[in-house]
C-alpha cells in the first residue's frame, strides 16, 4: 500500500510536469526554439487565475478562462516583440531572448504582485478520493491533471494531424523555407503555436498551483527546468513522449526519494536521464531526422 | 487583448491597495502622535550621525524578513533621533534578494556611501558571505537574525541578536522534552541550507542526551521544495507524534496544506522561521492551529516596551511585528547604548567604532524587547531565553 501510496505521488508530480513539458514540446517541435520563458508563463497564469478568484470573486473556472485568455495573448506578445524580430538569427540568440523575457516575467510578477508568497484556492475543491477503503487517498487535483494531461496530449495530436493548420505547422517544423515557397504563412503559423502554447501554459500553472499551493514570481521556474527535462527525457518534438516522460519523471523522484534517499532524489533522477539519452540520443520516443546537406 | 490584461493588472493593484488600507485602520490609533513625530525628525543632519547600514531581502522569497527588520530598524532610529540624544543614526537599507552574490554588491554599496555600524544581513547565507568583508575592513556588525554559526565563527567583530542555530536546536529539544510535548519525532529539515543543517545537527544531539526518541529523518532541497508526500508518510508510518520543521515558513505551509490533505495531524513544532506563516495570502490560517514554534519575541506581551512597539509598527506597517522587527529594533538600541558608553561620536572612523564596540559589546549587559539581560560572549553569540509559542485563533500566544 505504501508502494501504491509512493506511485500516486509519483504520478501527480508527473502528471504536472507533463502538462508543463507539452507546452515545451510544442513550441520546440514547431518553431525549433526552446521558450525558456515558458515556465514563467506559467507562474503568470497562476497568478491572474489568484487574482481573478480572490480580487474579483470569479468562480473557479472564471479563474482558469482567465488566466487561458491573459496567457494567450501573453504569448502572441512575447512571440511579436521578443521572437519575431530574431527569426533569421542563428538559435543561440534566440535561446539568449528567451532567458530574457523568463527574468522580465519574474521581475515584472515581483513589481506587481509583490515578493510575499500566496497561497493558492485549488480550483478542485472536495475531499480526496478514498480507494481500498481510505488507505489510499488520491487528491481529485491529481485525477484532474492527468484527465487534462490526456485531453491535451489527444487534442493535440489530433491538431495537428488532422488539421490545416495542424499540417501547416508539421510543414514548418520540417522546412521554414520550402513550407513558405508552398504558400504557408509562416509567421502566423508560429504565432499559433506560441498562442496555444501559452494557453497551455495558464491551465498548467493553475494545476500546478491547485496541487502544490505556493505561489510566489519564482513557482514557474524550476518546474520549468524539471519539465523541459522532462520533454528531452521522452524524446523533445514528441507530444506522446512529453506525457510519458513528464510521468516518468515525477515517479522516478518519488521512488528515488521513498527508497533510496531523500537527499539524493534529484542526482537519481539525472542519472537517469544521462543513461536514457546514452542508449537512447533522441529520448524514449523521439524520432531520428536526418539532417539534409 | 492588451487593454483587458491591463484592466486587470489594474484590479489587482487596486484590490491589494485596499487591502492594505483596511490593514492600517484596524491598527491601533493611541500610539498615533509619538509616530508621526518620529517620522518628521526621521533623518537626522548628515555629519552629525553615525552611518548604520544594512543588508537584507526587500524582494524575493524571504522577503518578509528584510522587511520587518527594515522596518523594525527604521523604528527605532526615528524614535532615537526624535528625542535628540548624542547618539543620532542615519540608517541605509539595501536590497539582497537573500542572495549572496547579491549581499556582495548591497555590501560594496554601503560601503562607498561610508557606512561605519553594520547591521549586516537578515538571512544567513548572504549575512555569511559579508560577513567575511565585514572583518576583513574592520567594520562592527551585529546582525539582528542571521543565525547560522558560521556567520560569526572566527569573526571577533561579528555579533549576533538572535540565537545562533545550534542553541535553537539545543533549546527546542530541550523545550520539547521538558514540557513532554512528544515522544517520538520526526524531522523534515532543508540539507542545502546552512541554517536548516545547523539546527537540525544540535537537535539531534541535545534530543539523544534528551531521551527523545527520532523515529523518522528526512529532507529536501530548494529544487525538491514542491511535493512532500514521500516524508510526511515516512513521518506517518514511523509513528511520529511530532513533527520537528527547522524550516522557513514557505515550505511548512506546503507541508501543512499536505499533512493536512492526507489526514495526518501530529504536532508540528518550528523555529523562528516559522515565524510570517499566518501573513502568507491565501493560507488557511486554520492549517497552522496549534503549530509551536520558539521564538524570543512575543507581540502580545504585556509590558511597556512590547506595547509601544507594537503599536507604533501597526500605525506605520498596518501589522503585527514579527520578531524580526523586534531583533532589528533591539539592535539599534543595543548599539546606541554601546555608543553612549563608549562615549563614540560620529566623526570616529569605522575602524575605531568596530575597536570600541567589540570591547563594550562582550561586557555590557543589554534589555530589550527580545530578552531581559542579554549578554555577549567573544564569539559574538547571545545568550537570552526562548519563549515557547503557540498558534490559536490565527494569532501567536505565549505558551
Amino acid at each position: 500500500m505504501t508502494f501504491l501510496n509512493h506511485l500516486i505521488s509519483g504520478i501527480s508530480l508527473g502528471s504536472v510536469y507533463a502538462i508543463i513539458a507539452l507546452g515545451y514540446t510544442m513550441v520546440y517541435g514547431i518553431a525549433k526554439m526552446l521558450n525558456f520563458a515558458h515556465g514563467d508563463v506559467i507562474m503568470v497564469g497562476a497568478y491572474m487565475s489568484f487574482c481573478a478568484t480572490n480580487y474579483l470573486g470569479l468562480p473557479a473556472i472564471g479563474g482558469v478562462a482567465v488566466a487561458v485568455v491573459v496567457c494567450t495573448a501573453l504569448g502572441i506578445v512575447i512571440e511579436r516583440l521578443a521572437y519575431k524580430p530574431l527569426r533569421q538569427a542563428p538559435a543561440l540568440a534566440v535561446l539568449i531572448t528567451a532567458i530574457g523575457v523568463s527574468y522580465l516575467l519574474q521581475n515584472a510578477a515581483l513589481l506587481i504582485w509583490g515578493s510575499n508568497s500566496k497561497n493558492f484556492t485549488s480550483v478542485v475543491s472536495g475531499k480526496p478520493l478514498q480507494l481500498f477503503g481510505g488507505a489510499l487517498p488520491v487528491s481529485r487535483v491529481t485525477v484532474v491533471t492527468v484527465a487534462a494531461c490526456i485531453v491535451i496530449m489527444v487534442g493535440l495530436t489530433l491538431f495537428t494531424g488532422k488539421t490545416k493548420m495542424g499540417t501547416a505547422m508539421r510543414a514548418v517544423s520540417e522546412d521554414k523555407g520550402a513550407a513558405q515557397l508552398m504558400g504557408i504563412n509562416v509567421n502566423t503559423t508560429i504565432s499559433v503555436t506560441f498562442a496555444i502554447g501559452s494557453g497551455l501554459a495558464a491551465i498548467a500553472g493553475v494545476l500546478l498551483c491547485s496541487a502544490y499551493p505556493l505561489l510566489v514570481p519564482t513557482t514557474g521556474s524550476l518546474p520549468g527546468i524539471k519539465a523541459f527535462t522532462a520533454a528531452v527525457f521522452g524524446g523533445i518534438g514528441s507530444i506522446p513522449g512529453a506525457f510519458l516522460g513528464g510521468i516518468l519523471l515525477g515517479v522516478i523522484e518519488i521512488f528515488a526519494r521513498a527508497y533510496i534517499s531523500s537527499e539524493l532524489s534529484d542526482a537519481i533522477v539525472f542519472a537517469v536521464l544521462i543513461i536514457v539519452l546514452l542508449v537512447k540520443p533522441d529520448g524514449l520516443l523521439g524520432k531520428r531526422v536526418s539532417e539534409k546537406v | 487583448m492588451k487593454k483587458k490584461l491591463s484592466m486587470l493588472l489594474a484590479g489587482a493593484i487596486l484590490a491589494t491597495t485596499l487591502a492594505a488600507c483596511g490593514g492600517n485602520s484596524t491598527g491601533g490609533t493611541n500610539g498615533g502622535s509619538a509616530a508621526d513625530a518620529g517620522a518628521d525628525t526621521g533623518t537626522a543632519a548628515a555629519g552629525a550621525a553615525f552611518k548604520l547600514g544594512g543588508h537584507g531581502p526587500l524582494t524575493g522569497g524571504a522577503a518578509i524578513y528584510g522587511n520587518a527588520v527594515k522596518n523594525g530598524a527604521s523604528i527605532a532610529v526615528e524614535e532615537i533621533n526624535a528625542a535628540g540624544g548624542a547618539v543620532q543614526f542615519d540608517l541605509k537599507f539595501e536590497d539582497d534578494e537573500h542572495d549572496p552574490e547579491k549581499a556582495a554588491n548591497a555590501y560594496n554599496a554601503l560601503k562607498d556611501w561610508g557606512m561605519q555600524l553594520s547591521l549586516s544581513g537578515v538571512t544567513s547565507k548572504p549575512a555569511e558571505a559579508t560577513s567575511a568583508d565585514h572583518y576583513s575592513d574592520r567594520i562592527f556588525a551585529l546582525t539582528p537574525s542571521a543565525s547560522a554559526v558560521a556567520v560569526t565563527e572566527g569573526k571577533d567583530n561579528v555579533f549576533q541578536m538572535c540565537f545562533a542555530d545550534p542553541n535553537q536546536g539545543t533549546a527546542s529539544a530541550q523545550y520539547i522534552a521538558d514540557q513532554k510535548l512528544g515522544t517520538k519525532i520526526a524531522i523534515i529539515y532543508k540539507n542545502d541550507d546552512v541554517y536548516s543543517t545547523g539546527i537540525y545537527e544540535k537537535f539531534t544531539a541535545e534530543a539523544a542526551a534528551k531521551g527523545l526518541e527520532i523515529v523518522s529523518t528526512t529532507t529536501f532541497t530548494s529544487s525538491s521544495q514542491t511535493d512532500f508526500s514521500v516524508q510526511l508518510n515516512e513521518a506517518k508510518n514511523a509513528g511520529a507524534d511530532l513533527l520537528f520543521l527547522p524550516i522557513y515558513y514557505d515550505a511548512a505551509s506546503l507541508i501543512l496544506t499536505q499533512a493536512n490533505a492526507m489526514g495526518y495531524a501530529p504536532k508540528f513544532f518550528g523555529v523562528d522561521g516559522m515565524d510570517g506563516i499566518l501573513t502568507v495570502e491565501g493560507f488557511d490560517t486554520a492549517l497552522a492551529e496549534g503549530v509551536m514554534l520558539l521564538t524570543p519575541f512575543n507581540a502580545d506581551a504585556e509590558d511597556e516596551l512590547t506595547r509601544s512597539f507594537v503599536t507604533k509598527y501597526q500605525e506605520k506597517y498596518g501589522e503585527v511585528p514579527n520578531q524580526f522587527a523586534a531583533d532589528a529594533y533591539d539592535c539599534v538600541y543595543a548599539y546606541k547604548q554601546a555608543l553612549e558608553a563608549a562615549g563614540c561620536t560620529p566623526d570616529m572612523t569605522a575602524e575605531a567604532l568596530c575597536e570600541a564596540m567589540t570591547a563594550q559589546f562582550t561586557s555590557m549587559t543589554f534589555n530589550g524587547l527580545t530578552g531581559e539581560n542579554m549578554t555577549w560572549d567573544a564569539t559574538g553569540a547571545v545568550a537570552k531565553s526562548p519563549k515557547g509559542m503557540i498558534i490559536k485563533n490565527g494569532a501567536y500566544v505565549g505558551m
